[in-house]
């Protein structure tokens, strides 16, 4: 949807404070991290280019997934042009700070040391082309996150600026992200303060489901909950949090309303099986309700706004932060987004002041 | 107004191992059974000795394994609740046998022992009828050979599947199934050989356990995105053991999805959570509800119908000690007979396998 453009200034002043939790900034074209990649792994993308895991393929409704007024008039991809969602996002709405999650799937690349060097591109290009340039925006730093022991150096590395604030991991991996081989990952984070932010994305070992692979979008869309899920799960049951306890999770673009049910089910399994997990010194559903932010973005809408009322209250107000998902056509307008009325000072901290705490923005 | 007092839409039986089965399988099978490794399929969906598998009364009780006798069923889980009607679910996992013929072989014998050791015995016991999912027209097969048997109201499916149950290619078997008079029960369990999770292999049962409610999501997502439900506007689907407090966030965020992206799946013409309304129907352990009584009143409101769960025990996994407990804490009244008999009997008025009877339940 276009708003009509109006005074920035005057905008703000009426408004709430607005941080937005994930903004997919993108590459102007498929050359354009060459410049930030050595020689020896120019070569390798100039010859075989991406390659993650295959078979995952399901087509977005829409080129780039992107709202169709996200395309600068520049020519440039949508999220690609600083200058253009200076305009359409962050004046627009008056934006504090900004939160880029780039989804260039270096992550999970097969080629372990090529993903490395990928990431390291694609943060050495953060930094020069985004973060240099606009004071609003922060940026997750994206590592290969399939290889523990790379992925923390770059975690380390790349966390020395400071306008890195989180690390990002997709929500699909080979492995549940509980599991050992991540918890280097972990332990770089806590050293460096991060949060740990998934998204939605990636492509796991096995099919997208654990009944197979579906055959259509909307299933790949709706599934992202199902792949959260597990990810909770297993951070949870893995002992995550008694290995390290200051760890922070941010679920982002996951949904947020399936939260109180995975508590419930958790905790009622658990109370029967937990001999099998003794390390866990807390019911499942309190590690759910101190380690983990979920954004909002795409934003629940049950039948009858007062259900949504419901879980808020189930969740947690101070569990949500809000998320545009600029430029993707699922996006999320500050303006428009919450389906029922709420108390300002509860707006407020979902729209800003519960992730100005997690990121400890100004 | 007939009121039968309590139907039980989920009581485990299962050959105490695969010699049982003898009788009910050709020479050939008994042969290759005593003379090779083969001593029937081996990938359960609950270890043995776990806490949730079996309740720690009946773990104390001398004899034989619960399930696998009908007198100790009669014993353990039909007499003290004044049983109704029972639907016996047997996840002997014959589905997890790559050998086909042998698949085949398996499920008949499964159903044979269901007709001649259960059905035949007990007027109180109706059951679900397994089939080798694995190969689709053998599972066809044996829906044709007795799916008219008076006491089969169902076919069981594992929720973990090769692909997931929307996919065409189980098209046939919905095609028979309604036939034959027969819903579908995608019940917690299955080994198709990926990983149970969207995200891979988790280290712990607890992990597998929980996952199972996303698989049924995923299941749920399939059915409808794939156009079943337009193709079989009769089919019936009851999803057992896995799990239904989930229900309402994940019907909203598919509805919600369904208006952005629907142009892909045109023919899905309705809210996907009418179809689910329609079609589906969820057994009641395990609950998975909060404790205190105004978070259950709410999950309940939530899910913006009374006619979608059906009573089970879930004999003999343990999801409660006393049978006053098997309801969740605080329900009100007026869902009480619901829940305990009236959304089955309704929802299984269908197969015409339910004759009339009377009596009360303990409650």
């Amino acid at each position: 949807m276009v708003k009509p453009a109006t005074h920035p200034a005057a905008d703000r002043r009426s408004r709430l404070a607005v941080i937005d939790c994930d903004i997919h900034n993108a590459l102007p074209s498929e050359t354009a991290l060459l410049p930030y990649l050595p020689a020896r792994w120019r070569r390798q993308y100039e010859l075989f280019g991406l390659r993650g895991r295959q078979g995952a393929y399901y087509p977005r409704m829409v080129p780039h997934a992107a709202r169709t007024d996200a395309w600068p008039p520049s020519g440039q991809p949508p999220g690609s042009d600083l200058e253009f969602l200076r305009g359409q996002l962050l004046d627009q709405y008056g934006i504090d700070y900004g939160i880029l999650n780039p989804l260039i799937g270096v992550g999970g690349q097969l080629n372990l040391e090529y993903s490395a060097a990928l990431a390291r591109a694609v943060n050495d290009w953060q930094v020069a082309e985004w973060l240099e340039k606009e004071p609003r925006l922060r940026a997750a730093i994206v590592v290969p996150y399939e290889d523990g022991a790379l992925g923390a150096a770059e975690v380390r590395r790349a966390g020395e600026h400071p306008g890195f604030v989180q690390v990002l991991v997709l929500s699909r991996t080979c492995e549940p992200l509980g599991r050992r081989k991540y918890w280097p990952l972990y332990e770089a984070a806590v050293e460096r303060g991060l949060p740990i932010g998934i998204h939605f994305g990636g492509t796991g070992a096995g099919p997208i489901t654990g009944c197979g692979w579906p055959s259509y979008y909307i299933e790949d869309h709706v599934g992202v909950a199902q792949a959260m899920q597990a990810q909770v799960v297993s951070l949870v049951c893995e002992g995550v949090f008694e290995v390290f306890p200051s760890l922070r999770v941010v679920l982002i673009e996951g949904g947020f309303a399936w939260f109180p049910a995975l508590m419930w089910r958790l905790d009622a399994a658990w109370r029967r099986l937990k001999e099998e997990v003794p390390h866990l010194t807390r019911a499942p559903s309190e590690y759910l309700r101190t380690h983990f932010w979920l954004t909002t973005q795409p934003m629940e809408e049950p039948h009858r706004p007062r259900h949504f009322l419901d879980i808020l209250a189930q969740v947690g107000v101070e569990r949500l932060m809000f998320a545009t998902d600029y430029p993707h056509w699922d996006f999320d307008d500050p303006e428009t987004a919450f389906p029922v009325p709420l108390p300002e000072a509860v707006r407020q901290k979902i729209l800003a002041e519960n992730a100005r705490a997690l990121y400890r923005l100004p | 107004m007939v009121q039968p007092g309590l139907i039980d839409c989920d009581l485990h039986v299962t050959p105490a191992s695969v010699e049982v089965l003898f009788p009910y399988l050709a020479p050939h099978w008994q042969e290759y059974i005593r003379e090779s490794a083969f001593k029937g399929p081996v990938d359960f969906a609950y270890p043995k000795n776990a806490p949730l598998t079996v309740q720690p009364a009946l773990r104390s009780q001398p004899g034989a394994v619960p399930g696998t006798t009908l007198a100790q069923v009669r014993q353990q889980a039909l007499d003290p609740w004044g049983t109704t009607y029972a639907i016996l679910q047997c996840d002997y996992p014959i589905q997890t046998v790559h050998n086909p013929d042998l698949a085949a072989a398996l499920a008949r014998a499964v159903n044979d022992w269901l007709i001649e050791e259960w059905l035949a015995k007990d007027p109180r016991l109706r059951a679900a009828l397994v089939v080798p999912i694995q190969v689709v027209e053998l599972a066809v097969r044996e829906v044709e050979r007795v799916g008219d048997h008076p006491g089969f109201v169902q076919v069981y499916l594992p929720a973990r599947s090769e692909a997931p149950y929307g996919h065409r290619r189980y098209w046939p078997l919905y095609e028979a199934a309604v036939r034959h008079r027969l819903a579908i029960g995608i019940h917690y369990g299955g080994a198709p050989g990926h990983p149970p999770t969207p995200t891979g292999w988790p280290s712990y049962f607890l992990e597998e356990y929980v996952a199972m409610a996303l698989v049924a999501q995923s299941q749920l997502l399939s059915l409808v995105s794939e156009g079943v439900f337009d193709r079989f506007p009769e089919l019936k689907v009851v999803v057992l053991e896995c799990g239904w407090s989930w229900l309402p966030a994940f019907l909203w965020r598919f509805d919600k999805d369904w208006k952005g992206l629907r142009r892909e799946v045109p023919w899905v013409r309705q809210p996907p959570s009418a179809y689910i309304r329609a079609h589906c129907r969820f057994s009641l352990q395990p609950p998975d509800v909060p404790s205190e009584p105004r978070g259950l009143a709410q999950v309940l409101d939530h899910l913006e119908t009374d006619d979608l769960l059906l009573f089970a025990t879930d004999y003999p996994h343990w999801h409660f000690d006393q049978p006053a407990a098997a309801l969740p804490a605080g329900l009100p009244a007026a869902l009480r007979p619901k829940i305990l008999w009236e959304n089955a009997w309704r929802w299984y008025q269908f197969t015409g396998r339910f004759a009339p009877a009377g009596g009360e339940g303990p409650w």
